[in-house]
């Protein structure tokens, strides 16, 4: 049934629907809205029977979670920001073990400078815990991404991060449709763990494991993420079967047909890309994109046959590898390692700085003209950079730099959209 | 697509209002979308919700700069704010206030604007009156409502009718009908 | 088995396997039946308290919960000598997640089940969660805190044995002042662990109001047990602390595990007790009171104290530490 929702009760519909047993929850904005519905879920009895626990931090919240799923339950969490950080050590332990739990991230900056904003930096850090990563381009699809997620994680045991932009769509109202709980049911079975802690017949989980052994699990860890790939596309069709609309899969081309210059993105960025691209199209611009939806396992077939026809790729990306550039833009060079295209990485909208169209569209007119650096900073205030630069060149003690910048930029209200 | 941006004060309904107004277009069968300034106002703080309407599915994520409409729920942010940044040309104003705009200083500033764009609510005082609490997100939007023609009365009290309840809900749907009408006849006085 | 009813004269918990005991009154150890839920052959140093604090425990806990037990564990001593294969000893369902987490692993486990009861499927089991101090007292302090304050289902055995063992003797918040660890050496006459610092885990889990808060040591079996036995008796957060001394960071041959346990709770700086709601409800009195100092010289953690010369200041401030204990807890007599 279409509403018009706010992107976190959306998401929070959809994973009671997916009737989870366990719901922890710490505090963190932008994710609170969802838990916030979650527990009110719970409280009323709609969500039932469901076990809500206010926990004492992130940590303790995937903590709550892993023992809940190693109990068969089926469990579910959400963060952002530094409470995923705060929570990493128990992120990379529920992969390790093979627990699928599900868990939300509303995509935020990292401090410090502390910063509520939305970037990918949070899941970006997260990438290589073991994890399966989908990045919701949508409100919609943030909708339907939680349900595959609960699918997809207990088929192959391995835990999976919903990450939707954090304000830009948790807090963005608009038409969504919510599914039945008949279509949920029929998509989604019951929970039938592997491995489940139970007197009847008791197992040791988490035990120490030697060099002897350590290689392999590992390695079937990576396998079972291959295992996602094929099996990702297969969930997506079923799904259009029984919700009647296309969502989820590898990656979304739009308007790549005989286009030489490609866009590369993750997450709502996309929607104001496809904007873009539709009046550039208009205007004779041979340009497409492609939306990158599984992060991890990396999509690597799926993203050179998409890009394979282009003469250039422009990955915009919400994250920072600090040092070398890109992180998207790193893995995709690496899937297009053997094609002659030009790729070039371009870092946009972190801590909630405003990707325009305005923007985008003089981005890509000088992609097409080859005229961009392979690492470029959208919209970089580079007068307040080097104002800072120079400040440190002439004084030692040039003091805290968040400080500065923001005493140079002045007073913010009056620009504050 | 039609574009609205909405200033305010935290405490205001400001988000609130963006929501109605996107709740108000989805029942009236338009894709809407509503959105905060994604800020960590307190109270008081100035603040900015938008809202998007179209016959199409809106796709586009940034943040409103051109917009088609303005509503401004504090007339003390005139001068503290670009409230006016990007407006389209004789786009829509609204604003919450019972000064005219001599009185607000903008009489020079608008004065080349067309009159039935520029318009003043006296909202507080409406919503202190009819609900006894001094949030005038309702009544300005019902006052857009009869401003813009963009969505109708009937859209706002049904918008009201999900989002409030009990004496609430009524007593903003009678601050809602009183706004109307008021900006109904203002604009009768800007055509005369 | 056959068991055949043999008339001795001695009896009380001093007697070793309590075979002298009436068979109601023996111990679960002491039984044939017993779950050996952390069973022979893990890698345990000889001597080893903690595998004996958690044998005792667990094995209690099962018998109380009808072996519908299921053990969360942090990570530590306990974890690593019973885990590798071929020396897996759990007989439980057991998971081991982080050092730090095991609180709040335990409530997940507790949450699931409550879920599943309410299913009507896997009913009347209940949950465990152990570690040893370090575990506890330190890293895993806050997920403790939290679990204590929601009032979780769990039963939360701390094995304290005063230090990070598993690590190579690290201090941590529960190592006596005094105590020379690789962190707090004992180098050119310097005290070792610091006075006026640490914590005594047990406060601040009665602080918490949870229903039950004790103590005990490995060298009373029966008090022990009891006390396992009366945790099991409630739902909700329960904190049992078990002095379980170890051979290796403290300095003591491997067979006197038992009698320096004995030694801290007799010269009253282990205080044994028991506690309801918030409230001290029993304390074990001490039977043959010994000075601190019969407790310390025969460990070499605290043989800076006594050569080359006679560190009477620091024996003094100890010796107090333990007579605060007896006045506090009323552990002898005279005290009541």
């Amino acid at each position: 049934m279409f509403e018009q929702i706010e992107g976190s009760r959306a998401v929070a519909k959809a994973v009671a629907l997916c009737r989870p047993e366990v719901v922890c929850a710490y505090p963190i904005s932008p994710q609170t809205h969802i838990v916030e519905a979650l527990a009110e879920m719970v409280s009323s009895g709609v969500l039932s029977p469901c076990e809500f626990i206010n926990v004492e931090s992130e940590f303790a919240a995937l903590s709550v979670a892993i023992g809940a799923s190693a109990t068969g339950a089926r469990s579910y969490t959400a963060t952002a920001s530094q409470g995923l950080l705060y929570m990493a050590e128990a992120v990379f332990n529920a992969a390790g073990l093979g627990l699928p739990i599900v868990m939300t991230v509303a995509n935020r900056a990292l401090g410090a400078p502390i910063n509520i904003w939305n970037d990918h930096s949070d899941a970006m850090a997260l990438r290589d815990a073991g994890w399966i990563q989908l990045f919701a381009e949508d409100n919609q699809e943030a909708v339907d991404l939680h349900i595959q997620a609960f699918r997809l994680g207990e088929e192959l045991s391995l835990p999976v991060m919903v990450c939707m932009d954090g304000f830009i769509l948790t807090h963005a109202v608009e038409r969504v449709d919510l599914p039945t709980q008949a279509q949920v049911d029929a998509y989604l079975p019951p929970y039938s763990p592997r491995q489940v802690l139970d007197p009847a017949e008791p197992v040791s989980i988490g035990a120490m494991v030697g060099p002897e052994a350590f290689m392999e699990v590992k390695y079937l860890a990576h396998a079972k993420q291959m295992e996602a790939l094929r099996l990702i596309p297969q969930y997506a069709e079923e799904f259009r079967a029984i919700f009647g609309r296309p969502s989820g899969g590898l990656a979304h081309a739009y308007r790549t047909e005989e286009a030489s210059t490609i866009v590369v993105a993750m997450g709502s960025v996309m929607g104001t890309i496809k904007d873009v691209i539709d009046e550039m199209r208009e205007a004779g611009h041979a340009i497409g994109a492609l939306g990158i939806t599984l992060f991890r396992p990396f999509p690597t077939a799926a993203i050179v046959a998409a890009l394979r026809g282009a003469r250039r790729v422009v990955v915009l990306e919400k994250s920072l590898a600090v040092g070398l550039g890109g992180i998207l833009a790193t893995n995709v060079r690496m899937a297009l390692a053997a094609l002659p295209i030009d790729v070039y990485t371009v870092i946009a909208g972190l801590g909630g700085r405003a990707i325009t169209k305005r923007s985008l569209h003089a981005l890509f007119r000088r992609a097409e003209k080859n005229d961009l650096d392979s690492l470029t900073f959208l919209d970089l205030d580079e007068r307040l950079v080097a104002r800072q630069l120079a400040r440190e060149k002439e004084r030692r003690k040039s003091g805290p730099v968040a400080e500065n910048l923001l005493r140079d930029v002045g007073v913010i209200a009056a620009r504050n959209y | 697509m039609f574009q609205v941006r909405i200033h305010g004060r935290g405490g205001q309904g400001v988000v609130t209002a963006a929501e109605m107004l996107a709740l108000a277009a989805f029942d009236e069968g338009r894709y809407a979308q509503a959105f905060p300034s994604f800020g960590s106002e307190r109270t008081g703080a100035p603040v900015v919700a938008f809202c998007r309407i179209d016959d199409k599915p809106i796709r586009v994520r940034e943040p409103i700069v051109t917009p088609d409409a303005l509503i401004i729920q504090d007339a003390t942010l005139l001068h503290q704010v670009d409230c006016f940044g990007g407006l389209k040309p004789e786009g829509h104003i609204l604003i919450n206030t019972g000064k005219s705009l001599a009185e607000l200083g903008l009489e020079e500033y608008l004065a080349a604007h067309p009159r039935e764009r520029v318009l003043t609510l006296n909202a507080t005082e409406i919503a202190l009156r009819r609900l006894g609490r001094p949030l005038p997100n309702v009544p300005l939007l019902a006052g857009f409502a009869a401003m813009t023609g963009l969505i109708r009365l009937e859209a706002v009290e049904k918008a009201i009718a999900e989002r409030f309840a009990g004496k609430v809900a009524a007593g903003n749907l009678a601050a809602a009908r009183e706004a109307y009408s008021r900006i109904l006849s203002s604009l009768e006085r800007a055509h005369v | 088995m056959h068991e055949q009813p043999i008339k001795f004269y001695q009896t009380g918990t001093f007697t070793v396997g309590n075979r002298l005991l009436p068979p109601e009154q023996r111990t679960v150890q002491s039984r044939i039946k017993r779950y050996n839920s952390l069973n022979s052959g893990h890698r345990a140093c000889q001597g080893c308290g903690e595998a004996l604090g958690a044998r005792y425990c667990v094995d209690a806990a099962m018998e109380a919960a009808n072996g519908r037990l299921i053990a969360a564990n942090a990570t530590g001593c306990l974890e690593v000598f019973s885990t590798p294969y071929p020396e897996t000893s759990w007989q439980l369902p057991w998971i081991h997640s982080l050092f730090g987490n095991t609180a709040a692993v335990a409530t997940g486990i507790a949450a699931a089940l409550k879920v599943k009861r309410a299913k009507g499927e896997r009913r009347h089991i209940r949950v465990i969660a152990q570690g040893g101090d370090g575990g506890t007292t330190d890293i895993g302090f806050a997920c403790l805190s939290g679990m204590f304050e929601r009032n979780d289902d769990v039963l939360y055995i701390c094995y304290d044995n005063g230090g990070y063992m598993n690590t190579g003797v690290q201090r941590s918040s529960a190592t006596p002042p005094a105590a020379r660890t690789a962190t707090t050496p004992s180098l050119e006459g310097a005290l070792g662990n610091a006075f006026g610092q640490g914590k005594f885990l047990p406060e601040i889990a009665l602080a918490h109001g949870i229903p039950f808060v004790a103590t005990a040591t490995v060298a009373d079996l029966h008090d022990l047990e009891a006390k396992v036995r009366r945790a099991m008796e409630f739902h909700g957060a329960r904190y049992l602390h078990v002095l379980v001394p170890c051979p290796l960071g403290w300095g003591f041959p491997s067979h006197e595990t038992i009698k320096m346990a004995r030694l801290a709770k007799e010269s009253g700086i282990f205080p044994v007790f028991a506690a309801e709601s918030g409230e001290v409800v029993a304390s074990a009195p001490i039977r043959r009171k010994v000075p601190v100092e019969d407790y310390l010289r025969p460990q070499k953690r605290f043989a800076h104290l006594f050569s080359p010369t006679l560190n009477l200041a620091a024996l003094a401030r100890l010796q107090e530490l333990a007579d605060r204990n007896i006045r506090k807890y009323r552990l002898l007599p005279e005290t009541l």
